[in-house]
């Protein structure tokens, strides 16, 4: 057995070294950000539409994005496309507030006690898979033509996602955070929103999300059947209308508008109130 | 005897998991006076966790009673504040200031500005002013705990109770958080009920050890730990070997016949 001798170094100071920490290069930094890379990926959708509507040439069926721009800019200008948007909007903001506040409601019954537990379950797994649209003709019965079946079947697809996104939050707070909360004495209402609510806000928040996007859905889809009768009318109505005047490009147009204002809730408003809430306090990342 | 802060009187806890029913502690006695650093040791599985819920009013006794400054415990309350081994007892949405702050306030105890006085003059004892404003998922085990501790003394509780707060850190960070909690100590005095399952731990923190058997958990012998001077001595060793023995005692003999 050879014996070891011990062995004792002093570090190198860091001015011995190459690299310790370098700036990256310009090119890398505009890479990592994610709006960047998802703007290129925009313009690329836009020049293979262009490119193919054009070799295509039949601006009946499939009109290029150049027309598509300019019939919108027109919308905008002389066809009240923004009052026909803030029509939609305006529609679904009530449907979705009242859907959440519904939703709030069942989940408080819910967590208060084991029937509404059973309750919110049952009813969830018999209403979710039910699409918003196969209420409609119920709807038109119940609350004739206008806002009020559009926003009856807007709280159904609100409904059921947000509760039950919600309840399963609730479930899933740590019991280390419950007890923490009972240890300072809060209980009933306060215990919820000082505590349960901000603990499940990240099941909260997809919850709102995939109840949005449902809503939004359900709104133009519902327009889209309604178009035909009702005077008034918000997006779907402006693709409907235009689509039996056969003029192609301003669907395409409508449909824009619907692409646009989806990506920036998604974008912007829910992206915003993330990075706020669930990704500062490290909840989400 | 009229001293004693927190009484525990023959307290039985049992509770229900899906198929049994467990008796976790039997008639479990032992008072803890003002200023103690009371240390509940055991192997796992001899109810000293469950012991400080019921310290804490998360569960009720189902024979006994037990009594903090005379008045029976009933319910969970910021008179008893607990620190958990968990690294997740801390708010996640609210800074390490809001943290501390937030029991101050949600309990009614002070004004917002005194609770933000108070709450900064305990974070500084933990030596964490300089994380103030941190969200606590940018904090370390270590720090977490520390937050933890100073969110549980700035409220100035009668009893702080901790449940194996320093088991989940790694064991040059423990070390340094016995020795920083011990100089809390001696700078407030504060009555503490400590569980561990290190005997070394109970030696270093506590000034009173009581010893645990398992299944169910009972009391197996109450005893003074070394004076602080001495730890580390030969004194602290004796006792870590005594209270090795009192403990394992039974073990070995329980499994002797299947050798």
């Amino acid at each position: 057995m050879s014996e070891r001798p011990e062995r004792l170094h002093l570090p190198n100071e860091a001015s011995a070294f190459g690299v310790v920490e370098k700036p990256l290069s310009a090119w890398e930094r505009l890479y990592n950000r994610g709006a960047l890379r998802k703007t290129g990926l925009l313009i690329l959708l836009a020049v293979i539409w262009e490119v193919y509507a054009r070799l295509l040439n039949n601006p009946l069926l499939f009109p290029t994005f150049v027309e598509t721009v300019k019939a919108f800019a027109e919308g905008i200008a002389t066809g009240g496309l923004l009052g026909k948007a803030w029509f939609s909007i305006r529609i679904l903001l009530v449907g979705y507030s009242a859907g959440i506040a519904c939703a709030a409601l069942l989940t408080v019954f819910a967590i208060s006690s084991r029937i509404g537990t059973d309750f919110l379950e049952t009813l969830t797994s018999m209403f979710n898979p039910l699409p918003a649209i196969a209420l409609l003709p119920l709807a038109l019965i119940w609350f004739g033509l206008g806002p009020g079946s559009l926003v009856f079947v807007l709280i159904h697809s609100v409904l059921w996602a947000v509760a039950l996104n919600t309840h399963s939050g609730f479930l899933s707070v740590s019991n280390t955070l419950r007890m923490v909360g009972r240890n300072y004495g809060l209980s009933g209402p306060s215990y919820v929103g000082r505590i349960l609510i901000p603990a499940a806000f990240p099941s909260i928040l997809t919850g709102l999300k995939i109840g949005w996007a449902f809503a939004w859905r359900t709104l133009i889809a519902a327009e889209l059947v309604f178009g035909v009768s009702s005077g008034t009318g918000g997006l779907g109505w402006f693709i409907y209308e235009n689509k039996n005047q056969l003029e192609i490009p301003s669907v395409f147009a409508g449909l824009f508008s619907v692409i646009l204002i989806g990506l920036f809730v998604e974008n912007v408003i829910f992206r915003n109130i993330e990075l706020r809430t669930v990704r500062r306090w490290g909840m989400q990342s | 005897m009229h001293e004693a802060l927190l009484e525990v009187r023959g307290v039985t806890l049992q509770y229900k998991t899906r198929e049994h029913l467990v008796t976790a502690t039997y008639r479990v006695d032992f008072q803890v006076l003002r200023s103690d650093r009371f240390v509940l040791l055991g192997p796992s599985g001899c109810g000293k966790s469950t012991l400080l819920k019921a310290v804490g009013g998360y569960m009720a006794p189902t024979e006994g009673e037990i009594t903090l400054k005379g008045r029976r415990i009933d319910r969970p309350g910021p008179d008893r504040m607990m620190v958990f081994q968990e690294f997740d007892q801390l708010l996640p949405w609210k800074t390490v200031r809001q943290n501390v702050m937030f029991p101050l306030l949600a309990s009614g105890k002070l004004p917002v500005r005194d609770a933000e006085a108070k709450a900064m003059q305990y974070i500084d004892k933990v030596n964490l002013s300089k994380f103030a404003d941190s969200y606590p998922h940018t904090l370390s085990g270590g720090m977490k705990q520390r937050v933890a501790i100073a969110r549980g003394m700035a409220m100035e509780p009668d009893i702080l109770l901790m449940d194996e707060p320093f088991a989940a850190l790694d064991a040059l960070t423990r070390r340094k958080m016995q020795e920083e909690l011990l100089q809390l100590w001696d700078d407030t005095q504060f009555t503490v009920l400590f569980v561990t399952h290190s005997i070394a731990e109970a030696i270093t923190i506590g000034n009173r050890i009581l010893l645990m058997s398992p299944h169910p958990g009972q009391v197996k012998a109450e005893l003074d730990s070394v004076p602080r001077e001495m730890a580390g001595g030969e004194a602290a060793k004796a006792l870590e070997i005594r209270i090795h023995d009192l403990l394992f005692a039974d073990a070995v003999e329980e499994e002797a016949p299947h050798v």
